[in-house]
């Protein structure tokens, strides 16, 4: 649709509007690995509650958003083997690299973090070389 | 109040997520897919969340703790790792792979379907076994 890069866009403001608050208020970068990630492996325990709150946000909002959209189709694959080797992939990956699209690429790049460019450059490249092998050469997605 | 705040943090990533459309993975893989028909939302949306949040880190310069007291996050390290790089490329080719990252899954669960849970479920899953990896990982070398 043409009207794609607009609510891309409003979208985004709204998603780095979150992130500005979550530092400036709380004192935390949001990056949903993380956030994620300290609550599965335990060592994010001590701000469980701070975690869980900013999660609720995350899911719910999408609920109340919803009727106004009726019907909104993810596309996503009904290949459960696909589906679980990239939940793999995507959680071991963003726990040993210490961050995921939000963290790296919203939050670090207007860091100007080393850390965060570098890790964003290579997991955009990663899924650029992972759709081509994935869909075009061995037609799985 | 500080779980309100996270609570409103959350909201707004949710909403941002859910209107941009980056909860739909074909847009994801559309974006990753250079040689199919290339969707270049997710380069707005990348772009218009780094408006603000260059903005914040700016402010923060300016203030010397959050406004719900603690402390800012420390500085990391300037250095690139191989965790670092060989994670993100694990988390790229699963991202290409589903169309999912770890927070438009979470956006998604209420209406994307059970698809949605099984790649979540397989996330947590991998979240929860990365610590004990690590420690196979780093035991490997003494014994090899």
């Amino acid at each position: 649709m043409e009207m794609d890069w607009i609510w891309g866009l409003i979208g985004g403001v709204l998603i780095g509007t979150g992130g500005a608050v979550y530092l400036l208020a709380n004192g935390r970068i949001m990056g949903a690995s993380g956030i994620i990630g300290g609550l599965v492996d335990g060592t994010g325990l001590a701000q469980k509650w701070e975690r869980l709150a900013f999660l609720a946000g995350v899911f719910l909002l999408p609920i109340l958003l919803y009727p106004y959209y009726g019907h909104v189709d993810t596309h996503v694959s009904d290949n459960w083997a696909v589906l679980i080797a990239a939940g793999l992939l995507v959680g071991i990956g963003t726990r040993v690299a210490n961050g995921c699209t939000s963290g790296h690429g919203v939050c670090g790049i207007p860091r100007l973090s080393l850390r965060g460019i570098a890790a964003t450059m290579v997991y955009i490249l990663a899924g650029g070389v992972g759709v081509v092998l994935f869909r075009h050469i061995l037609g799985v997605i | 109040m500080r779980n309100l705040f996270a609570f409103i943090a959350g909201g707004l990533f949710g909403a941002g997520l859910f209107v941009s459309g980056m909860t739909d993975t074909s847009k994801v893989q559309g974006w990753l897919d250079v040689f199919g028909a290339w969707d270049p939302t997710l380069a707005f949306v990348m772009g218009g969340a780094m408006i603000p949040m260059f903005i914040a880190w700016r402010l923060r310069e300016r203030r010397s703790a959050p406004v719900m007291g603690g402390t800012f996050p420390p500085t990391p390290p300037q250095k690139l790792d191989r965790g670092l790089i060989g994670g993100s490329v694990m988390f790229g080719m699963g991202w290409g792979l589903a169309g999912l990252c770890p927070g438009p899954s979470v956006a998604s669960l209420s209406y994307g379907g059970v698809g949605h849970w099984v790649f979540f479920a397989a996330m947590i899953a991998g979240m929860a076994a990365t610590p004990s990896l690590r420690r196979l990982l780093d035991k490997a070398p003494a014994t090899a």
